[in-house]
């Protein structure tokens, strides 16, 4: 079965104009509901008490904040978690020195009053405020360390125009990837963190596919422009470009829809970021490799390698 | 002329079997089974199976032969009816000196077992159970450490006759104040040579009124304070963890200054935190040879200045007064006694505990002091134990030996215990995570399906896209997921639900290596090639395609691994290990079976791509 026949020609680079406006509309976008509606952070960077609890049947909610507000947990939020019968507390970090099992005890108790049948505690987190500083300075970090990693890879594989346009992209990713969780309000948490970093990583994947092409057909068309190569290199590979994101994104909706409520934001995060990372190789790596000038010149030494690699037998 | 040589062939099939083997262990359950330990953590006997095998025999309970690893006895059953029988049978003949706990073991078939072959373990998300992160006050060790100086310098003064104004803490140092050019060229020496103040970095201060001394401990000297500190504290927590008979417990280092406890199973974190958060010391006492134990038991008429303990079987009596306490212990090791080559424990005592020590060992030569070790166990309970007995042959003090115990690794347990007792910094729980076992449940049924559903998806897709040869990616597809389930259950790597999620994408990921490679074929099929040198080309030019797309992933991969902590840290593992697997199988793996299945033939027309 083909999708496309091969013979694509799309011509993706005179648009990249418009492309351009694009990302440049979805980043400030991005940049407007984080600073507005800022993110959704959860109590691994927050720091403070959460409690999921089963009922046998769905309690009523407002019921369930009066039980808590007059425990003396005026401040806590109660959300469902999944199922309806399922709901989770959560107790900001408190002043006083109360230990977490005391206070889980003590929403236990609390809840319990006044409910036919037992309920069940089925999870209790909790983290200290020292361990959320710590999180977020180790992510910020982790993400600054994987950009100098990769520039540093591409710059030694390919030439310095090839890591500015890998990296632009990366950041292009991150920025949209998290101004969309802000805007949805979906939960930052660790694993949050770990789906950006696998999105970095499989945005990279795509646009490092691109690139070898590109560098792969610079010496190979020589009287083209280099407008010409880089549309010519996305189509030879677009057919692996959304066959490869097509399969992977069946995996992520099975684990969106079938993985559990735990593992909902880290799904959601990387179909979002999959998806972006796609649009970005063709439109933010390569167009990026264009605005900086990218000419056949600038790969004269690679162009040496393919010069022995083809003349083998 | 696509062909492998006969040895990449058998290169291939081996590592696919030993992939084969070691994933097995994984498709096999757990037994109900029970779990001895020690109390104290001590080694089991060698005559105690017999005991509980013959309890077992009275009641009739059916199990597999008793399993001795490390320090504790393992025996299965058939039935959790029969293991919480044989826990009630098991407890009742045992006695108070030993923790059983009820555990699953690993059903792993023998042969399995023989090669190595493990399961993964389950995460705490997974199984249940409790997770707490303690962080241990440095600040406060360093603290008393200075503290400790501060005693010492005092001592040593007053030991050579020198008059200071003052010794005291001064922000992270000390400060020794003299009264005289004299004096502190003396204290200077004193200094600079006590056995017991290595670590100093000392200056003199400008001369005023006061002649002045500032010493800073060595950074050498902090961190070695840290790290025993740190170790003192994960043995404290071992001992405690054990009395809550947890099957298996993870008592880890993690950084520089924390400690990771995980309690698979426990559900009751009240209990828990209580019992780890409990305090142990001890003391040293002297022994009451001028009464009978023996009478004082059975008339019941207890000297008042004294208790009636009990040590190995027989009462004891132990002076009400106490000769040092377990804060002013500082260290405790075995070790081998000099001149007779016995094993001994060598116990150091800081300046106050040295000097009251050598008080009252001058005085009581020829007689015997002995060491109580006092646990605070939860409902306010108070034991305490008499864990070693010796007589004091000589006066001492700072530093001793205790000899006359049987074995170096008596000695060894001894002086753990002596250090467990011993006060460490102070600890305290800044993460905590409970699962409770519903929710793991739900969380092993829910990861075990999305992964079946989006491995069949791929697999479906695969097939009706590439044909043929999507049949042999699917191949590798599977061949991957076992070669990658077995590497984690080598590495003893532990599952968890993040984990899960890294196998998942990595299935994605792992199709994408074939995808290059098959794009290729078809666009040299497409661009006139022959099939044959269009099956090799593809392979070759796909290849450094797939190397730089797979080098820069595991790049950023590996900074996962080195910032994350706990899942963060696992789906960065999966997903380096699942690349790695991945690039064998995809690259490899499907070139062996196209070789096999288009390589002999000379004329292909078409392939089925």
């Amino acid at each position: 079965m083909n999708i496309l026949n091969g013979n694509t020609n799309i011509n993706f680079m005179s648009r990249r104009r418009i492309a351009m406006i694009f990302s440049v509309i979805l980043i400030i976008a991005s940049i407007v509901s984080l600073s507005t509606r800022g993110l959704n952070f959860g109590l691994d960077f927050t720091g403070g008490t959460l409690i999921e609890v089963g009922y046998q049947s769905a309690p009523d909610m407002s019921n369930v904040r009066g039980q808590l507000e007059d425990a003396g947990f005026a401040e806590s939020v109660v959300q469902t978690f999944g199922a309806a019968s399922d709901i989770v507390v959560r107790i900001p970090p408190s002043e006083t020195s109360e230990s977490s099992a005391e206070l889980s005890t003590r929403v236990l108790t609390a809840l319990n009053e006044g409910v036919e049948g037992d309920i069940e505690m089925r999870r209790v987190e909790f983290v200290g405020p020292q361990v959320g500083d710590e999180l977020a300075e180790q992510g910020i970090l982790a993400v600054i360390y994987a950009l100098v990693g990769v520039f540093l890879y591409v710059m030694f594989r390919f030439q310095w125009r090839f890591s500015v346009g890998a990296v632009i992209a990366l950041i292009h990713d991150i920025i949209i990837t998290i101004g969309i969780i802000s805007f949805v309000h979906i939960q930052f948490d660790l694993t949050v963190v770990a789906a950006i970093l696998a999105v970095v990583g499989y945005s990279l994947n795509d646009t490092i596919v691109v690139f070898d092409r590109i560098r792969e057909n610079f010496p190979k068309y020589r009287k083209r422009t280099p407008e010409e190569v880089v549309n010519t290199s996305i189509n030879e590979t677009l057919s692996r470009t959304l066959m490869t994101s097509g399969t992977t994104l069946l995996v992520l909706f099975a684990l969106f829809y079938f993985g559990g409520e735990i593992i909902h934001g880290f799904a959601f995060t990387l179909l979002i970021g999959i998806i972006i990372g796609t649009y970005s190789s063709i439109y933010v790596a390569s167009a990026s490799l264009l605005t900086l000038g990218v000419s056949k010149y600038d790969l004269m030494a690679v162009e040496k390698e393919g010069a022995t690699l083809d003349a083998r037998p | 002329m696509n062909q492998y040589s006969i040895w990449k062939y058998l290169t291939i099939l081996t590592i696919i079997v030993i992939g084969v083997i070691y994933a097995l262990p994984n498709l096999y359950g757990d037994d109900p089974a029970l779990q001895v330990t020690s109390t104290r953590g001590f080694a089991i006997p060698t005559d105690l199976s017999t005991t509980i095998d013959d309890a077992l025999l009275v009641e009739n309970i059916n199990h597999a032969p008793a399993e001795q690893t490390g320090n504790h006895l393992l025996y299965r059953f058939d039935g959790a009816e029969d293991q919480l029988r044989a826990d009630e049978v098991i407890r009742d003949a045992l006695g108070d000196q030993y923790i059983v706990a009820l555990n699953l073991a690993h059903a792993t078939p023998d042969f399995l077992r023989s090669l190595g072959g493990k399961p993964m373990t389950l995460g705490l998300d997974l199984q249940g159970g409790v997770h707490f992160l303690m962080q241990v006050d440095m600040d406060t060790a360093r603290g008393q450490q200075l503290d400790r100086f501060v005693d010492d310098i005092r001592a040593a003064l007053r030991d050579d006759a020198i008059r200071y104004v003052s010794v005291r803490r001064e922000g992270n140092g000390l400060l020794v104040m003299l009264r005289s050019a004299e004096d502190r060229d003396k204290t200077m020496n004193i200094l600079r040579n006590d056995q017991s103040l290595v670590g100093l970095d000392i200056n003199e201060l400008p001369v005023s009124e006061t002649f002045g001394i500032s010493a800073t401990v060595q950074e050498q000297q902090l961190l070695e304070l840290q790290q025993t500190a740190l170790k003192q504290n994960i043995t404290t927590l071992r001992n405690r963890v054990n009395e809550l008979g947890v099957a298996e417990p993870v008592i880890q280092q993690q950084g520089a200054d924390r400690v990771v406890v995980q309690l698979p199973g426990v559900q009751d974190t009240v209990e828990a935190k209580k019992i780890i958060g409990a305090t142990a010391t001890l003391e040293y006492r002297a022994v009451d040879e001028n009464n009978d134990p023996f009478t004082a038991e059975q008339s019941g008429r207890i000297p008042p200045e004294s208790r009636l303990y009990s040590f190995e079987g027989n009462p004891i009596l132990l002076k009400k007064r106490l000769i040092v306490s377990g804060d002013q212990l500082i260290g405790a090791s075995a070790s081998f006694d000099q001149t007779s080559g016995q094993p001994a424990v060598s116990v150091t005592l800081d300046g106050v505990g040295a000097k009251r020590m050598l008080d009252f060992t001058r005085d009581n030569v020829g007689y015997r002091m002995a060491v109580v070790y006092i646990e605070q166990k939860s409902g306010g309970r108070k034991v305490e134990d008499v864990i070693s007995v010796a007589s004091v042959r000589e006066p001492f003090g700072k530093r001793f030996q205790t000899t006359g115990i049987g074995s170096i690794s008596e000695a060894s347990q001894t002086a753990l215990l002596l250090r467990a007792g011993a006060l460490a910094a102070p600890m305290e729980i800044i993460e905590e995570r409970t699962v409770g076992p519903s929710l793991g449940k739900d969380n092993v049924a829910q990861g075990f399906k999305s992964v079946v559903i989006g491995f069949c998806l791929v697999l479906f897709f695969m097939l009706v896209y590439y044909r043929v040869f999507g049949v042999v990616a699917n191949i590798a597809l599977f061949a991957n997921l076992v070669l990658l389930v077995s590497l984690l259950s080598m590495l003893g790597a532990t599952l968890t639900m993040p984990g899960i999620a890294g196998i998942v994408l990595t299935i994605g990921m792992a199709v994408d290596a074939n995808v290059l490679i098959f794009e290729r074929i078809r666009e040299e099929v497409r661009n006139g090639n022959t099939p044959q040198a269009s099956i090799r080309s593809g392979y070759d030019k796909a290849f450094s395609t797939i190397a730089d797309a797979n080098i820069t992933t595991l790049i950023a991969a590996f900074v996962l691994f080195l910032f994350g902590t706990g899942p963060v840290k696992g789906f960065a593992v999966t997903l380096s290990l699942g690349i790695l697997t991945s690039m064998f199988t995809a690259i490899m793996g499907t070139r062996a079976i196209v070789n096999l299945i288009y390589g002999g033939k000379k004329r292909i027309k078409k392939l089925s791509i």
